[in-house]
């Protein structure tokens, strides 16, 4: 349920749309759970880490909130601002590429042409399974 | 690569009937081969204990099986779908990269027109409806091949809907009856590749290449409406035909132009479907009915012991010849779908609303891309049927080798042989040729024009069909002689000259005066000792019929 009330208020951060119309559900108590906040590690593999970060994304999720004040009833949703502009065609003609050399300074490790990645998606370890890996 | 299309393509007698009795029914029992893997291969759903089967009551073995296919068919393009770089197979790493492709900060995506053209043609082709407005969409995951952390893909509004593929075996006792069957396309869509991964466990590290990432595709959905995996393999078969045919894309599953995911579940007959699981990595035309067949008969046993049959991703590992879960994909992912905002909606016109003044460059023409549709394959089947009379299994095979519909057109070209004959010569001796040394049509040391100066001196009855046989023998160890030139050096042409071939018989009837005494004796064998000993006289240059003639002229005389 956390979960979803998360889903809703990331929708409603990023899509504009479905969050307008899903106002009637959870209203946000501000408060988000360890399992929450683990679904969400694993998702973005990123460490929220401290009960610092957590107070920053329950703050984020408030105001995300205050969009469902906004009466929407009878409003056609929009897509973007642009939808009613000329999407612009390309004709088909190679014109980039061959910066192999420029590229691949941006990456910390290369072998040869190629960037160097960790050995998969190494997704954080769950709170019950430590599993020992390795990282490259 | 032949033998393996062709088996799958136009299936075997055993096979197609195999697929209309029982295709749909399946029974318990093992499946096929990886009996030892078993364990290891399912090692995170069969938690319960393998139990013996037991014999089910009558009428509870019945078994229906559903297989709904994603394709992916890379577009032959020269650029990307979003960005100026090239698209070609095995280019040096990261060679054809831009900066939008490596998602450098500040890029934006330009839509590639010709993309969009291949898309609406690929639809059209596929009887579906092309929408007017379609729209792109982030679908966002992690991975190291993925470096903006997002696809752009059209998931709410996709560029064509609700088409159909029909896609057909022979069947029947020779082989002589197509069957139809038709697969609902669900959708067509828009979306660029990934990069590609080498995983270097020893070192445990992944090489990053993204020449692919970027490429444009397109994601054809079929709606669940297979039910074995020859089914599907033929429907893949027959949207690789289609797609080649149009030019949309080369389709080589080898080189990854190709690559399909199945959704595979069963049920009894009666009742809802069964929990489905998703098969990945299907990228071998080989292994495309292998696995499907293979994931069914592991769901029914699985089914039968007790077993459930859980909502996951598995792939197929083709040497233990097994599906396997995959690790990276437990539980359901949430893609986090939104609107790409960096490209409005993709409108498409059609020639009553193409508006007035509009750039040639920027609009495209429904109509006009109708227009330009070539001949699809199973019309070219039904032409071949119709003006040659071929027998339909063998349009199919003339379809299903690349190149061998071409040359057989260019051998019809220049022969006055019956189309019989060349059908039967190209399928039978020069694809028989072919597929002992594994050669491609392409790569034939027999040319067309060779063949069909073979066949037109078969005609006019210079050679006798077995000396046909030789010339072809040497003709394929090309060595730059014309079938002329080796029936003369040979000495291959059949006698035409009736006064010397009256004086070989009359030589062989002096030297074997033994014989012609059991002749005259009355044993009815021994004038085809004679006829035997003649035609070796002659080199086998001689119809044996017009030697026996001869022979009984001279015996009664």
């Amino acid at each position: 349920m956390w979960a979803r009330a998360w889903r809703l208020g990331l929708r409603a951060l990023v899509g504009g749309r479905r969050g307008f119309t899903c106002k009637a559900d959870t209203k946000g108590s501000g408060r988000i759970t360890a399992e929450v906040i683990e679904h969400l590690e694993r998702l973005a593999l990123v460490d929220f880490g401290s009960q610092e970060a957590v107070a920053r994304l329950e703050k984020a999720i408030a105001f995300a909130d205050r969009l469902r004040a906004v009466d929407t009833d009878g409003v056609e949703p929009m897509e973007s601002v642009l939808e009613d502009r000329c999407l612009y065609l390309r004709s088909d003609h190679v014109i980039e590429g061959n910066c192999a050399e420029e590229l691949l300074q941006n990456s910390h490790r290369v072998v040869e042409e190629y960037f160097v990645a960790p050995p998969g998606n190494i997704s954080l370890p769950k709170l019950d399974e430590q599993e020992p890996f390795s990282h490259g | 690569m032949a033998a393996p299309m062709l088996r799958l393509c136009c299936p075997g007698r055993r096979w197609a009937l195999a697929c209309i009795d029982g295709c749909s029914r399946h029974r318990r029992g093992a499946p096929n081969g990886c009996t030892s893997s078993r364990k290891r291969g399912q090692s995170s759903v069969a938690q319960q204990p393998f139990i013996t089967a037991q014999k089910p009551r009558k009428g509870e073995h019945e078994w229906a099986a559903v297989v709904g296919l994603e394709i992916h068919a890379q577009i032959s393009s020269k650029s990307k779908l979003f960005s100026g770089s090239q698209v070609h197979f095995a280019a040096p790493p990261n060679s054809l990269v831009s900066f939008f492709d490596a998602s450098l900060p500040g890029t934006l995506p330009v839509l590639n027109r010709r993309c969009v053209e291949a898309a609406v043609m690929t639809g059209l082709a596929l009887n579906c409806r092309i929408n007017k407005k379609s729209l792109f969409d982030r679908k966002h995951y992690f991975y190291a091949d993925l470096p903006a952390g997002y696809q752009i893909t059209q998931q709410r509004l996709p560029i064509a809907v609700n088409g159909s593929l029909v896609y057909s075996f022979c069947a029947g006792k020779n082989r002589s009856q197509v069957i139809n069957k038709t697969a609902r396309v669900k959708q067509i869509q828009l979306e660029q590749d990934s990069g590609k991964s080498l995983h270097d466990d020893l070192r445990s590290q992944t090489l990053i290449d993204l020449n692919r990432a970027g490429v444009g595709l397109l994601e054809v959905v079929l709606e669940p409406d297979m039910s074995c995996g020859e089914e599907a393999a033929t429907a893949v078969r027959e949207l690789q035909l289609i797609l080649q045919a149009l030019g949309t894309s080369q389709a080589n599953m080898a080189e990854g132009q190709l690559r399909v995911d199945a959704n595979i579940s069963v049920h009894h007959p009666g009742e809802p479907l069964g929990v489905r699981t998703e098969v990945k990595n299907l990228n071998s035309a080989r292994f495309l009915a292998k696995a499907i067949d293979y994931e069914i008969q592991r769901q029914i046993n699985e089914l039968e012991n007790g077993g459930e049959i859980l909502n996951e991703t598995r792939s197929f590992d083709s040497k233990l010849g097994c599906t396997i879960p995959m690790r990276d994909k437990e539980g359901k992912q949430d893609y986090r779908f939104m609107p790409e905002p960096n490209l409005p909606p993709l409108l498409l016109y059609d020639t009553e609303s193409l508006p007035a003044g509009a750039d040639p460059q920027q609009v495209i023409d429904i109509d006009r891309i109708r227009e330009q549709l070539p001949e699809l394959p199973s019309v070219t089947r039904e032409k071949l049927v119709q003006q040659y009379g071929m027998l339909p299994e063998h349009s199919f095979t003339l379809l299903n080798e690349v190149g061998l519909l071409e040359f057989f057109q260019n051998v019809m070209k220049e022969t006055r042989a019956e189309p019989k004959k060349v059908t039967s010569w190209v399928l039978n001796t020069l694809l028989g040729f072919l597929k002992q040394q594994n050669l491609a049509v392409s790569e034939s040391p027999v040319t067309p024009s060779a063949l069909a100066e073979l066949l037109n001196l078969l005609d006019r009855k210079a050679i006798s069909s077995s000396a046909a046989k030789q010339v072809f023998e040497e003709l394929w160890r090309n060595e730059g002689k014309t079938p002329a030139q080796i029936v003369s050096e040979k000495k291959l042409e059949l006698m035409q000259d009736q006064e010397a071939l009256e004086q070989l018989c009359h030589a062989v009837m002096e030297g074997h005066p033994q014989v012609v005494m059991d002749v005259k004796k009355g044993n009815p064998r021994a004038i085809n000792k004679l006829i035997g000993l003649v035609r070796k006289v002659t080199l086998s240059r001689a119809d044996p019929t017009v030697i026996k003639e001869i022979l009984e002229k001279k015996l009664a005389s």
